[in-house]
């Protein structure tokens, strides 16, 4: 499957949810805002929200700033 | 909505202060309302000509050599309202008239003839001689031929005010009388009028209904001037911060001891009265001061250009005056009797502009 | 104590956490500062060097997070990312800024004012980044915002409190707090916005490139204190002319002999 990942193509092999996406990334869950197709997805959806062909995905932390 | 302090916190207030606090008010680039305390305050009457100098630089600066020229009509002097000091309070015997539409345009056209673009229509608080209706039909037939129409009536409320703007009325002036609730209490026996909040909450009700411009002013004489002088601080700066797109002005009636008339509880003279302009110009250097024919012509030609930036001229104060030159039923007797030709000569020759239009209501939203 | 949307903060200082050089460095200077609001930046994880998650660094004491909305060149960009703030952080504090000038990062007046009156009320607590505008604080101070943030000068210039004379009219004007943000340099320039009436400052650059960022952020947090009592204690004013400290009583000559 492919997609789009923070801007970047990315082909996905074997992973159907987003917290599939996470642990393959090594991506802690709290630290992390994710925007699918630009919807904002809650945390609690990340088991069941499934990934599908050609969605455009960002993954969003917060840095330091002014 | 705007609470002042107790009238005795701000006795207390002006109490407080001393020489060296007058002279850091008079420096003071922003000054604070505890500056204006320190000027108005005892300490500060040691300061009145470095208070006439500050101030006659500040309106210099911000309104140049002008003066507004303005002239009142009195509409009616019906009154439901019982005020001790009033010569329209209701239980007075005097002759009560209030002017027909025709009568109101007759009374305007001859001020309009003298060269005034201002008026300033006055009246006692009857709702059934003058209501919004009646003001709605009078601001309709002069809109288009006055600059600027104020109103001096009994407050109301925002609708019928916005009412009254859309009409042709850009102004609202209500007078608090005497923020010394106690006072306020005393003098004011019966009537809507004794009703101490809903007629402090009325400006900021002219200025949501879009008024252009509010005035606000106490009776001088009622009660301790200068916290009275304290309390219109607190208000304009109160009204400043909420409705930032009025203009504000503040009169300063004064009650001088006159046979027949209402003895001034408290008195205040020319030289207090002179102090209250100084120091409210130097705390609000974009506020309009108003000085009408209440004061005698020298007084008015002398402060001409120190801090008062608006003069009535060649008023009448009893309903149709001006027609019949009757001055029955009068709400005081004035102490400037120049025409404005006679005023606006004065002025020019002190080297300032008589201005009688500062606006046009070409400009003016007549409907949204 | 300075209020804003109904919470307290006993430290007028607010800092930024961009550009340190170490996420410890952040930390220790932030913790010297005394501050309670920080602010922090939306970007997408870099996946293929991920950084260590500032919040959990910033956890171990309370601070007020303020997530900006850098980078939004609209307000419907600035929505968005406002948005995304709220969903990582779980509050709806923000700072809202709209740059659409890459190279200069002033701030866009029009979006600003409409992202504002849209984010207040999608229940946001919004403190407005803007150039120092008096009618434009008004104006966002009407649409609801919880404060107004006028810059100092340039964003990273260190320049210090240009626009001082427009922010001394904000300040008399808005009933909202006034914070000033971008281009303070200095301690000093901190503590000449608080001696104005400024009601907090935000610094990042200064502190984070400073040679020692510790010690900078002490001399900052000194600095507001010292201005915030100056101004409450009463400034005198500068005068262009010289003047004596013992004024002579009534020797000015204005003419007051017509009085009664």
């Amino acid at each position: 499957m492919n997609i789009t990942l923070n801007g970047q193509p990315k082909m996905l092999n074997c992973i159907a949810t987003l917290s599939e996406l996470l642990e393959e990334l090594a991506l802690n869950p709290d630290t992390v805002v994710i925007e699918l197709n630009t919807e904002i997805i809650q945390p609690d959806a990340y088991d069941t929200q499934t990934l599908n062909e050609a969605d455009s995905l960002e993954i969003i932390q917060f840095v330091g700033g002014g | 909505m705007f609470k002042p302090p107790e009238f005795k916190q701000l006795i207390a207030e002006t109490q407080n202060t001393s020489s060296s606090d007058v002279e850091r008010a008079l420096t003071a680039a922003r000054p604070t309302i505890h500056d204006l305390a320190a000027l108005i305050s005892t300490a500060g009457e040691a300061y009145l000509p470095q208070m006439a100098r500050r101030s006659t630089e500040i309106t210099l600066a911000r309104f140049g050599r002008t003066t507004q020229l303005y002239a009142p009509i009195y509409l009616s002097n019906y009154c439901t309202n019982r005020c001790v000091y009033c010569g329209f309070s209701a239980d007075n015997l005097i002759k009560r008239k209030c002017l027909t539409i025709d009568e109101a345009e007759k009374e305007a056209m001859i001020l309009h003839n003298r060269g005034f673009q201002h008026i300033l229509l006055v009246s006692g608080e009857a709702e059934s001689a003058v209501d919004v209706e009646y003001m709605e039909a009078i601001a309709l037939r002069l809109r288009d031929k006055f600059a600027a129409i104020s109103i001096e009536i009994q407050p109301m409320s925002e609708e019928h005010y916005h009412r009254l703007f859309l009409a042709g009325i850009t102004a609202v002036a209500v007078y608090q009388e005497t923020y010394d609730r106690k006072m306020y209490k005393e003098v004011h026996l019966s009537g809507k009028k004794s009703d101490f909040d809903y007629r402090l909450e009325t400006p900021a009700r002219g200025a949501k209904a879009g008024m252009r411009e509010v005035g606000i002013g106490p009776l001088l004489g009622l009660s301790d001037w200068r916290a009275e002088g304290l309390a219109i601080g607190y208000h304009l700066d109160w009204l400043r911060k909420e409705f930032w797109q009025t203009a504000f002005t503040v009169s300063f009636p004064r009650m001088r001891p006159a046979a027949g008339e209402f003895e001034p509880l408290h008195i205040v003279s020319e030289k207090n009265l002179s102090q209250l302009i100084f120091a409210l110009r130097i705390f609000d250097q974009d506020v309009g001061l108003l000085v009408s024919t209440r004061e005698e012509a020298r007084y008015r030609d002398g402060m001409l250009g120190l801090g008062p930036t608006r003069y009535s001229a060649g008023s009448c104060t009893a309903p149709g005056g001006y027609g019949s030159n009757n001055t029955d039923g009068e709400q005081f007797s004035v102490g400037d009797h120049r025409s404005l030709e006679e005023v606006s000569t004065m002025i020019r020759n002190k080297g300032f502009d008589p201005v009688c239009k500062d606006w046009d209501k070409e400009f003016q939203v007549k409907s949204l | 104590m300075l209020r804003i949307a109904g919470t307290e903060f006993s430290s007028r200082l607010f800092l930024g956490t961009g550009k340190f050089s170490s996420s410890d460095v952040m930390a220790k200077a932030i913790e010297a500062s005394d501050c309670q609001m920080v602010t922090v930046a939306l970007r997408r994880v870099d996946l293929t060097n991920p950084e260590d998650d500032i919040m959990s660094t910033l956890a171990k004491r309370e601070y007020t997070f303020l997530p900006n909305t850098s980078g939004a060149r609209d307000a419907k960009e600035a929505i968005r990312l406002a948005h995304l703030a709220r969903a990582a952080s779980g509050t709806s504090w923000l700072k809202l800024e709209v740059t659409p000038d890459p190279r200069t990062l002033l701030p866009d007046p029009v979006e600003t004012l409409k992202a504002t009156e849209t984010l207040v009320k999608d229940g946001f607590i919004v403190l407005p980044y803007m150039n120092a505008d008096p009618i434009l604080a008004l104006k966002l101070q009407d649409v609801g915002a919880a404060a107004v943030m006028p810059l100092g000068s340039p964003i990273g210039t260190n320049q210090g409190v240009l626009t001082d004379s427009m922010i001394e009219i904000i300040i008399d004007q808005a009933k909202v707090p006034v914070v000033v943000d971008a281009g303070i340099g200095a301690p000093s320039h901190a503590a000449y916005a608080m001696e104005m009436g400024a009601d907090a400052v935000l610094v990042n650059t200064a502190i984070s490139v400073a040679g020692d960022p510790v010690a900078m952020a002490r001399a900052f947090a000194q600095a507001v204190e010292a201005g915030r009592t100056a101004y409450v204690a009463g400034m005198g004013q500068r005068n262009k002319q010289a003047s004596a400290s013992s004024p002579e009583k009534g020797n000015l000559s204005a003419d007051l002999g017509f009085l009664e």
